[in-house]
């Protein structure tokens, strides 16, 4: 069933894009874009970039799970905005203009976002950047209006040990009435380095790009690589893959569990936490040589194998960790002053979550079900048995639950892939041609979406590496409305967005 | 039931690891180092404030896998403070980003001397992979006066503690 926008896309000209199609559409049929959205809420907006001549645009039928792209020529600098129609496009709009200098007629928003006036440069990606010098502008906050509202302004350097950021609170008493993000501090240029570069010399940036989910996003751009130049990674590199990315999720979620309780200075499951994590990146460290797996998935498949006793280390660690998630969920329930602070605090609308699209532990939390490890052509995820947990309730608790939940799945995927782990190649060869490729991979907070196209010598000549922290960053301001200052902590672990991963 | 707990505490091995074994070199480099700038010694206790000037956050992962009871950074007397205000050591990590360069100089401002700059990760010791962009000044050397590198990407807490107790250790050396 196609709805207007999907109608309008589909009608654009074909560019042979895998495994998803991007369709080029004339200015005018993309004119009509935001109109047709409108009516069709199913479709929803992943992200959107450029290149220096054109926007892109994912779109994702959230029924069937399946994705399409539409491109528009700039003409003049101008495109027409989508934000008017889908609110997570208000932040792709401020990047498209700061770092290719394309503008977005009719946007809701296009205040500076990453462009702190600090640059040598302004437009960075256009393919003309404007030498830059002078005084970096004071930031500009939306307005706030009302009796005895004051300001809370906190970071970019904050007092735990995470990444910098600012975040202006107004606050009315002891409730927050707005709070406004403030992010780019971060940004390195990361996008401008990836290009004319090889797959292969390209892929450390997608690695870093955020060091907690560098397995998914490595794999993410590698898949995007070889879906471009039509390649299969061999069954073995696949399961390594899967292997790492449910380890990835494992530690992460252990983190964030513990993390977030001792937001509520309730220690001890923090404390627990710490310690199941470190044993299990200590197996992984004696199984791929690597405590976070940096560099280990590449275009073509994974480097090195895994260490011969590798898979009987990982194993004890999680056996120690399914041990213990009983014990500690018991705790975690058994306790009022725990509940208290974490049961109905920062509650996020499930209307809300779909209208951005947000995907991983934001989403599944308020009733959006969806899970790029049910893709088809994310294999080897097809032949193995798992669960998507899914809650309505939306609240801090929720989230901290679709963790432990996913905890548990991830370790009966461990083992199933670690039984079936099939012997062979880890690698294939890369042919050097132009292609274009995108994929989305699952990574502990969501998708991984990549868009790359490749030139005849087989370099990059178009790039977009976008965090799921993209379309979660907007739903943490939502969800703080209403509640006190000092649950923000708590709200905002139980997101546990990118910094990085959005700051590019 | 508390009895079978408190039993089991009492007979349980500690969980933490034992302390590592720290290079001659890099304590008496630091000494040396400490000696030339005839900087107060600040004794057997180092407050540390963590600053992020750009990093991907593997070195935050790393950086907090310290304070896990595996580690325990605080049986050293090492322990993270909140402000640059009540820190001896500022321990940055990530390339020196641009737009955080007016950060690093006010949290360096705000730290009361006598300080040591530590750069932890790659990234804070040359820029990493981040050489060479538009948007950073390569390595925290460009920002700040740095005393010690923790090189890595990111480099494991095992490597992290080696460095700052070779720092507590320069510090507490007799002269």
């Amino acid at each position: 069933m196609m709805g207007p926008a999907s109608e309008l896309i589909c009608g654009g000209y074909p560019q042979g894009t895998q495994p998803y199609e991007r369709f080029l559409l004339s200015p005018s049929a993309w004119g009509q874009l935001p109109a047709a959205l409108m009516q069709e809420p199913e479709l929803a907006l992943l992200g959107i970039w450029a290149d220096s001549a054109q926007i892109h645009a994912c779109f994702l039928h959230e029924s069937s799970g399946e994705a399409v792209l539409a491109s528009t020529p700039v003409t003049g600098g101008y495109y027409a905005a989508l934000s008017p129609a889908r609110p997570g496009a208000v932040r792709f709009e401020r990047m498209i203009l700061e770092l290719w200098g394309h503008h977005a007629e009719g946007a809701v928003d296009l205040r500076p976002w990453l462009d702190h006036g600090r640059w040598p440069l302004r437009h960075p990606l256009a393919a003309k950047p404007i030498p830059f010098s002078g005084e970096p502008p004071q930031p500009e906050f939306l307005p706030v209006e009302g009796d005895g509202i004051h300001q809370i302004p906190v970071g970019p350097i904050h007092a735990g040990v995470i990444e910098p950021g600012h975040f202006r609170f107004s606050v009315q008493g002891e409730v927050v009435v707005r709070l406004e993000q403030r992010l780019g501090y971060k940004h390195k240029g990361t996008l401008s380095l990836m290009f004319g570069t090889s797959p292969r010399a390209a892929v450390r940036y997608a690695a870093r790009l955020s060091g907690d989910t560098t397995v998914a996003h490595s794999w993410a751009f590698s898949a995007a690589v070889e879906a471009a130049l039509d390649v299969a990674p061999p069954p073995r590199a696949l399961h390594l893959r899967a292997l790492m990315l449910e380890l990835e999720r494992i530690h992460n979620h252990l983190n964030d569990w513990g993390f977030i309780c001792n937001d509520a200075a309730f220690a001890f499951p923090h404390a627990r936490c710490g310690f199941l994590r470190e044993g299990v990146l200590r197996a992984i460290a004696a199984a791929f040589g690597h405590r976070l797996m940096m560099d280990r998935v590449l275009p073509g498949g994974v480097a090195p194998d895994i260490a011969p006793r590798g898979a009987e280390t990982i194993l004890a660690a999680l056996d120690a960790v399914e041990a213990e998630i009983p014990a500690l969920m018991q705790i975690y329930e058994a306790h009022a002053s725990l509940q208290d602070r974490v049961v109905t605090t920062g509650f996020l609308r499930p209307d809300l979550a779909r209208a951005f699209a947000a995907g991983g532990h934001v989403g599944r939390a308020s009733g959006r079900d969806f899970d790029a490890r049910r893709l088809p052509q994310n294999h080897p995820y097809p032949v193995l048995a798992f669960d998507v947990p899914v809650l309505e309730a939306g609240d801090v608790d929720a989230r901290l639950r679709i963790r432990v939940a996913e905890l548990g799945q991830s370790i009966a995927l461990v083992r199933q892939l670690l039984t079936n782990l099939p012997a062979g190649e880890l690698m294939a060869p890369l042919p050097v041609r132009a292609g274009e490729g995108v994929a989305m991979i699952e990574g502990f907070r969501g998708e991984c979406l990549h868009w790359v196209r490749l030139d005849d010598g087989g370099l990059i000549r178009g790039i977009f590496p976008r965090d799921p922290s993209w379309l979660q960053w907007p739903l943490l301001e939502a969800a703080i409305e209403d509640n006190i200052v000092a649950d923000f902590p708590l709200c905002n672990k139980s997101f546990n967005c990118s910094y990085s991963g959005v700051d590019l | 039931m508390l009895w079978p707990k408190l039993a089991r505490a009492l007979f349980a091995k500690p969980l933490t690891d034992d302390a590592p074994l720290l290079p001659r070199e890099t304590i008496q480099a630091l000494g040396e180092r400490l000696a030339a700038t005839s900087r107060a010694r600040l004794g057997r206790s180092l407050a540390i404030r963590e600053v992020d000037s750009g990093s991907c956050n593997g070195c935050e992962l790393e950086v907090n896998a310290l304070q896990n009871v595996a580690y325990d950074l605080e049986r050293f007397g090492l322990r993270f403070v909140a402000s640059p205000k009540h820190a001896d050591v500022l321990l940055v990590t990530g390339p020196a980003c641009l737009n955080m360069r007016e950060a690093l100089e006010r949290a360096l401002a705000s730290t009361p001397e006598p300080r040591w700059v530590v750069a932890v990760g790659d990234c804070a010791v040359d820029g990493g992979v981040f050489k060479g962009s538009y948007a950073v000044e390569n390595g925290i050397g460009a920002v700040l006066p740095v005393d010690l590198l923790i090189p890595g990407c990111p480099p494991s807490p095992a490597q992290l503690l080696e460095g700052l107790l070779s720092l507590l250790e320069a510090e507490a050396a007799k002269k």
